[in-house]
C-alpha cells in the first residue's frame, strides 16, 4: 500500500523542478520588464492587426517571450483560420484567390 | 594596507545575512585577519545579538554620523577573537538619519586599520540598501533554494551590476541535501543557472545554527558542524585559497532504494 502510494506520487515533476521552471519565467519576465500582462496586451492588439489582413484563429494564438543566450525574443504564434481546409479547398498553397 | 569592504545584501529578508556576516567575521577573524562587521539595519539592530554583543554597546553608526562620538568609540571589540569589531546599527532612530555618502566616509576612515569591513545589508532595494552597497567593493548575494529568494536575489544583482559593483558572488543558504535529494528543492546547479552568477559558498540548513543564534556564539567558533564547516570554507575562498565545493554527498543504490520505499517523513534514525 505505502509502495503503491510511492509509486503513485512518482507521477509528473518533483517541487524542485517545479521551483526551476517557475523561476525559469519570472525572472525572464523580471528582467526584460515584460509582465504576462503585457503579453496579453500585445496579443490582443497582434490579433486586431493581423485579421484585419488576414483570417487567423484568435483562440490559438500565442504570444511567448524567450531568453536566448544571444538574444531574447517574442515570438507570435498565429494560426490561420485557413489552414488545412483551404488547402484542400483551394489548392496545395492554400491561397484564398477565390472566394 | 587597505581593508575590503563587504557587503553581505539579498533582497528578501530572513534568508541569512546577519547569520552570514557574523560568522564570516568570526571566520575571518581566526584566521587572523583583522574585522569590523557594520550593522547597516538601521532601526532593525540584530547583528549584535546574532554575536552576542548586545550588552556592550554604547555608541551606535548615527551617533557616529551625527558627531556625538568618534568612530573609534563606537566599535565594540569582541573579546573571545583578536581582531573581531562590531559597528552596531541604531536601534531608535529610523532609516533616513544615515546616507550613502556617510557609510562611504565611514567605512574609508576604517580601511587603514583593518582587513575585511563586513557590512550587514537591510532586506529591501530602497535607501537602506543602497547605504549598505554604497561602499563595497565585493558584494555578497544570499538567497535560499526557493522561488521568492532566488527571485529577489536576482532583482538585486541586476541593482549590483547597475551600480557597477558586481559582479557579485553568491551564498546558498540553508540548503536542505534531503530535500534537494528527494526532488523537492532546487540544487545548486539549478540555481546557479539561473540567477548567472559565480558561487562562493553553500551552507547547509543546520539546528546548530539557531542554537548559536540563540546563545550568541557563532557557529564559526566550532568548524565542526555542517553550517560552521561550510562558513569556514567561504570565509577561506575570500582569502583567495582554492576550497573544492564538497559536492552533495549522493546515497549509493541501496540506500536510495530504501528511501524510495520508506513512506515521506519516516527518515532514517
Ligand atoms: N544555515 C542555516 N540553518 C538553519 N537556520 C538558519 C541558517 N541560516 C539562517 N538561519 C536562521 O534563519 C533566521 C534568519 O536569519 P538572519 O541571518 O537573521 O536573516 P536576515 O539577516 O537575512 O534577515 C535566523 O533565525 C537564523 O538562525
Ligand atoms: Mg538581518
Amino acid at each position: 500500500m505505502k509502495l503503491l502510494n510511492r509509486l503513485l506520487h512518482r507521477q509528473g515533476p518533483r517541487s524542485g523542478e517545479i521551483a526551476r521552471e517557475r523561476l525559469r519565467l519570472v525572472l525572464a519576465h523580471d528582467r526584460a520588464h515584460i509582465s504576462p500582462g503585457l503579453l496579453e496586451v500585445l496579443k490582443d492588439e497582434i490579433i486586431a492587426v493581423i485579421s484585419r489582413h488576414v483570417p487567423i484563429d484568435p483562440e490559438g494564438v500565442q504570444v511567448t517571450y524567450t531568453e536566448g543566450p544571444r538574444v531574447n525574443r517574442l515570438v507570435a504564434d498565429i494560426p490561420l483560420r485557413t489552414g488545412r481546409r483551404a488547402r484542400r479547398e483551394y489548392g496545395p498553397l492554400g491561397l484564398l484567390d477565390a472566394e | 594596507m587597505s581593508a575590503r569592504v563587504v557587503t553581505v545584501t539579498s533582497g528578501k529578508g530572513g534568508v541569512g545575512k546577519t547569520t552570514v556576516v557574523a560568522n564570516l567575521g568570526v571566520a575571518l577573524a581566526m584566521r587572523g585577519q583583522r574585522v569590523v562587521t557594520i550593522d547597516a539595519d538601521i532601526g532593525l539592530r540584530n547583528l549584535d545579538v546574532m554575536l552576542g554583543l548586545e550588552n556592550r554597546i554604547v555608541y551606535d553608526l548615527v551617533d557616529v554620523v551625527e558627531g556625538r562620538c568618534r568612530l573609534r568609540q563606537a566599535l565594540v571589540r569582541d573579546k573571545r577573537l583578536q581582531e573581531l569589531y562590531l559597528l552596531p546599527a541604531a536601534q531608535t532612530r529610523d532609516k533616513s538619519a544615515l546616507r550613502a555618502e556617510d557609510m562611504v566616509r565611514i567605512c574609508d576612515e576604517l580601511r587603514e586599520s583593518f582587513d575585511f569591513l563586513l557590512v550587514d545589508s537591510p532586506a529591501g532595494i530602497e535607501q537602506g540598501f543602497r547605504n549598505a552597497v554604497a561602499p563595497a567593493d565585493e558584494v555578497l548575494i544570499v538567497t535560499n533554494p526557493e522561488v521568492a529568494a532566488v527571485r529577489d536575489a536576482d532583482r538585486v544583482i541586476g541593482l549590483i551590476e547597475a551600480e557597477g559593483k558586481g559582479p557579485a558572488r553568491l551564498i546558498i543558504n540553508r540548503l536542505k541535501p534531503e530535500l534537494v535529494r528527494r526532488g523537492d528543492m532546487m540544487d545548486t546547479a539549478a540555481v546557479l543557472e539561473l540567477l548567472a552568477i559565480d558561487l562562493i559558498g553553500i551552507v547547509p540548513e543546520d539546528e546548530t545554527v539557531i542554537v548559536a543564534a540563540n546563545t550568541g556564539r557563532p557557529i564559526a567558533f566550532t568548524d565542526h558542524s555542517p553550517a560552521g564547516r561550510a562558513f569556514h570554507d567561504i570565509a577561506r575562498r575570500m582569502l583567495g585559497e582554492e576550497v573544492p565545493f564538497a559536492p552533495l554527498k549522493e546515497p549509493g543504490f541501496l540506500e536510495r532504494l530504501f528511501r524510495w520505499m520508506r513512506p515521506e517523513g519516516e527518515e532514517q534514525r
